[in-house]
């Protein structure tokens, strides 16, 4: 029973660790580019949900479109003016690139919001789900099936719009994709912004759950890694499977080494996948 | 005459697609062997299975008395068996000369760099491409390329060495440099194995031609004989053509 | 050449000489600093900047050689075998994750190498009982003769390290190893298929760069004192270095002390003054760098200012 329990746990989070992993995933397969400003963006989310509720009363998950909207504003020029200089660069040009700009993001939220912890306190109306003698809180269960039906939607959305399927093409080949008259630089622009989206809706989701601070942010692009690992680059499937996977180790890791060992071990799980699978647990190829 | 290469039975598959058959074949010292087929016959698969770059899936390869089914390419090439890049592989930000004299400094076997440089211009002026030592890579044109491509295996010192369509997007008369250049090659007590698609070059510097059909070899002998082959005819241009005189299409 | 070079050691000696004997800590302290970030550069250039794999593992060297060092002391290993036994215990380490991830490219290695050191805080951090866990390590104070003796012998410990990372520089740049490196970098498979062993060279090179990083941990750990998990196996430790030899150029010899001293000149004299917001405005400078100056300080040179502006224009017409 208490298997059962612990795995009910990491499921639990499942979805919402899909949606975290994301436009993580989306970035890096459209763009290659490591986007390490990720995490900070789910903090930045979390923030936006936090102050709505505090200030306004709004509810997060009303919020949620709202701060996707804004980060998509923020992240759309940042990509076509900045990112977009670096597109086809060694890794080590993206990524210090990318590092510089969390940098500036986490140090500039550290500066205005402070490390303090913040936690959206929402009164849960129906608690706990008692499923015979298993617990489910109803607030986890909320936010990931809501943070996979966001999942949901992005596979809907690149599969049957015309934008979607010119992320998809780009993706495969840029440069014949240019040939068939998509304008690349504004489909990069679009993907890096439609990251930053699910990075907010995501954040949002997560305020209610867990206390964010700009600390943190390391802590969920370290997750959204692992997930694109575990679960294969580039695929929304992929996505997430790596979500759930990453819920299930975390919760059995959790009860076998104690909380703060638990991320420790899915980092040794992606070091381990890396070597031997590096093309995740449903196999599909990455970006090298 | 002595077997310097030996498949017995090699077979590879990428995934579903079984991209090499069953494969016998043995070289001997000092031959030129055309490898000939139409496109995806596995020509450049095979390439890359003997020298290391995949491990085959079924079967055996000897080199010189040793087994190299495998081995790591950088082993193979030690060995003494060497292979070009269809699509040239040169060190891009390195000299002409660096790049030969890397080759000679590996798997070459030169004791120490300045004796890799000074084996690299011997090579380089071998090939014609002395005066551009000092350039980088980069700014040499295709031919010179693979004139590179060509001094870099030679830097090897190999025993066997295969041309992977070494004439790819040469004009006539730069064709015509390569041929004399394998000729000299060949001279100098070298193996050679020829990937080609031009029938004329195949079949003018080949004392033996084998061909490579949907992963398998289907004739194996003297270019005239080969030409002569029914398979061969049928695999080039179609069941309908070979029902025709075919001998004329190759003169 | 060699009277040059004799020179050029001569003038450093005595530059040395001349600022241990006169300056005050602080500008002691800080030189120290210089010495101990150049050799990082130095440490990440090898594997980053030769073998050209974008590696942020310079941190985890740090911190396990830092940590090493501290837990051999702690023994009653003296310091003068402490630092060098920690030196060579990350070099095996490196030895080691070498082998289990050098096989990977582009952004996979950089983000295994970067959360190697995470996982080593957080086993450093649960291991308390040898590590002291999230309270800390405290290391032996050396008796030395006071602050000033303090400060002038980590000065030369630290000087020491960097001119360790320097000569190993040296070695791998003219050697057959350098060559190898060069070519993987340039063209991975073509570089085996000339008979490189590639694995080999890389984890070479990753060893040297581990023994290099770690060693200057061991002697940070004692300059300090006091070591703890976050403060040691911090990631800036794996960005700075990088950041350095960006700025130097990335793959030369020199360049990772040239970027030491400008990164952290302009640290020295612009952020303090800002302290508050400063690692914000590092996270600027190391964009404005990766936009402007990919190439490293050399790219000044070159930089027509007139045309970098049009090049901001954003309504010109990007030609891909």
């Amino acid at each position: 029973m208490l298997y059962f329990q612990v795995l009910l746990n990491g499921l639990a989070l499942g979805g919402l660790y899909a949606c975290i992993a994301a436009g993580f995933s989306l970035v890096w397969g459209v763009l290659n580019v490591i986007n390490i400003l990720h995490g900070s963006l789910i903090v930045l989310g979390a923030y936006l949900a936090f102050f709505a509720h505090q200030r306004f009363g709004i509810d997060p998950f009303l919020f949620a479109p709202v701060a996707g909207l804004a980060l998509f504003a923020l992240a759309y020029p940042l990509q076509k003016y900045v990112v977009n200089r670096v597109m086809g660069r060694p890794v080590l040009i993206t990524l210090t690139l990318t590092f510089g700009l969390n940098l500036f993001l986490d140090n500039a939220m550290l500066k205005f919001f402070s490390a303090d912890f913040r936690k959206i306190t929402l009164e849960s109306p129906w608690g706990l789900l008692d499923l015979g003698g298993v617990l489910v809180p109803t607030d986890r269960l909320l936010a990931t099936a809501t943070g996979l039906a966001l999942v949901f939607a992005l596979w809907l959305l690149l599969r049957n719009t015309q934008l979607g399927r010119a992320i998809i093409a780009v993706r495969m080949d840029s440069q014949a994709a240019a040939l068939m008259g998509i304008d690349v630089n504004r489909t990069y622009a679009l993907a890096f912004a439609l990251g930053a989206f699910m990075a907010a809706w995501a954040g949002v989701l997560l305020s209610g759950i867990f206390p964010i601070s700009p600390v943190t942010s390391s802590v969920y692009l370290g997750k959204a890694f692992v997930i694109c690992v575990l679960g294969g680059l580039g695929s929304i499937p992929g996505v997430i499977v790596g979500g759930f996977a990453l819920g299930i180790i975390e919760s059995f890791g959790t009860l076998a080494l104690g909380p703060e060992l638990a991320l420790t071990l899915a980092f040794l799980v992606l070091i381990a996948l890396l070597m031997f699978r590096p093309s995740g647990l449903l196999g599909k190829r990455g970006f090298q | 005459m002595k077997s310097l290469l030996v498949l017995e039975g090699v077979s590879h598959r990428f995934g579903g697609v079984l991209a090499l058959d069953r494969i016998d074949l043995a070289l001997g010292e000092g031959e030129i062997v055309g490898l000939i087929g139409p496109n995806g016959a596995g020509k450049t698969t095979l390439v890359n299975v003997v020298s290391g770059v995949h491990r085959p899936s079924a079967g055996s390869i000897v080199f010189d008395g040793k087994r190299i089914d495998g081995l790591r390419p950088d082993r193979i090439a030690c060995q003494g068996l060497a292979r070009t890049f269809q699509i040239v592989q040169p060190f891009p930000r390195l000299s002409v000369a660096e790049n030969v004299a890397a080759a000679a400094l590996f798997a070459g076997a030169a004791g120490s760099i300045p004796e890799a440089r000074h084996a690299a211009l011997e090579h380089l002026e071998f090939c014609g491409l002395l005066p551009q030592a000092d350039k980088p890579a980069s700014s040499l044109t295709l031919a010179g390329r693979k004139r590179l491509e060509l001094a870099k295996s030679l830097a090897l010192r190999p025993k066997l060495l295969f041309l992977d369509e070494v004439n790819a997007g040469l004009n006539q008369s730069e064709v015509d440099h390569a041929l004399e250049l394998i000729r000299a090659i060949a001279k100098r007590g070298i193996t050679i194995v020829l990937i080609e698609h031009l029938m004329k070059v195949v079949m003018k510097a080949s004392t033996r031609v084998v061909v490579l059909h949907h992963g398998q070899l289907i004739a194996d002998g003297t270019p005239a004989q080969v030409v002569a082959d029914p398979q061969v005819v049928e695999a080039y241009l179609g069941r309908s053509y070979a029902a025709e005189q075919f001998a004329q299409v190759w003169a | 050449m060699n009277t040059r070079l004799i020179t050029g050691l001569l003038v450093a000696v005595a530059a040395v000489l001349a600022l241990m004997f006169t300056a005050d800590n602080y500008v002691l302290r800080l030189a120290t600093t210089v010495g101990m970030y150049a050799a990082l550069a130095w440490a990440w250039n090898l594997i980053g900047g030769y073998a050209g794999y974008p590696s942020f593992a310079t941190a985890a060297f740090f911190g396990l050689g830092a940590y090493a060092a501290g837990v051999f002391q702690s023994f009653g290993l003296p310091f003068a075998l402490a630092w060098p036994l920690a030196g060579l215990l990350v070099a095996a380490f490196a030895g080691m994750l070498g082998r289990a991830i050098l096989h990977l490219r582009g952004h996979y290695f950089a983000i295994a190498s970067l959360v190697i050191a995470d996982v080593l805080r957080e086993l450093t951090n649960v291991w308390t009982d040898v590590t002291g866990g999230g309270m800390g390590l405290n290391l032996p104070l050396l008796s030395l003769g006071g602050v000033d003796g303090q400060t002038q012998f980590y000065f030369l410990a630290m000087l020491l390290m960097a001119a360790l990372a320097l000569l190993i520089s040296w070695w791998v740049d003219r050697s057959r190893l350098g060559v190898a490196l060069r070519c993987i970098e340039q063209n991975e498979d073509a570089a085996q298929v000339i008979g490189i062993d590639t694995r080999s060279s890389k984890v070479a090179v990753f060893m040297l760069s581990g023994l290099v990083a770690g060693a200057t941990g061991a002697v940070y750990a004692s300059w300090v004192t006091y070591i703890d998990p976050t403060d040691v196996y911090d990631v800036s430790l794996s960005v700075k270095p990088i950041v350095m030899a960006l700025i130097g150029g990335v793959g030369t010899l020199m360049g990772p002390l040239v970027g030491a001293f400008v990164f952290l000149g302009l640290e020295e004299l612009l952020w303090r003054n800002v302290l508050e917001f400063h690692a914000g405005l590092l996270g600027l400078l190391v964009v404005a760098l990766v936009l402007f100056l990919p190439g490293g300080v050399r790219d000044l040179r070159r930089y027509n200012v007139w045309n970098g502006l049009i090049r901001l224009a954003p309504w010109k017409r990007r030609t891909t």
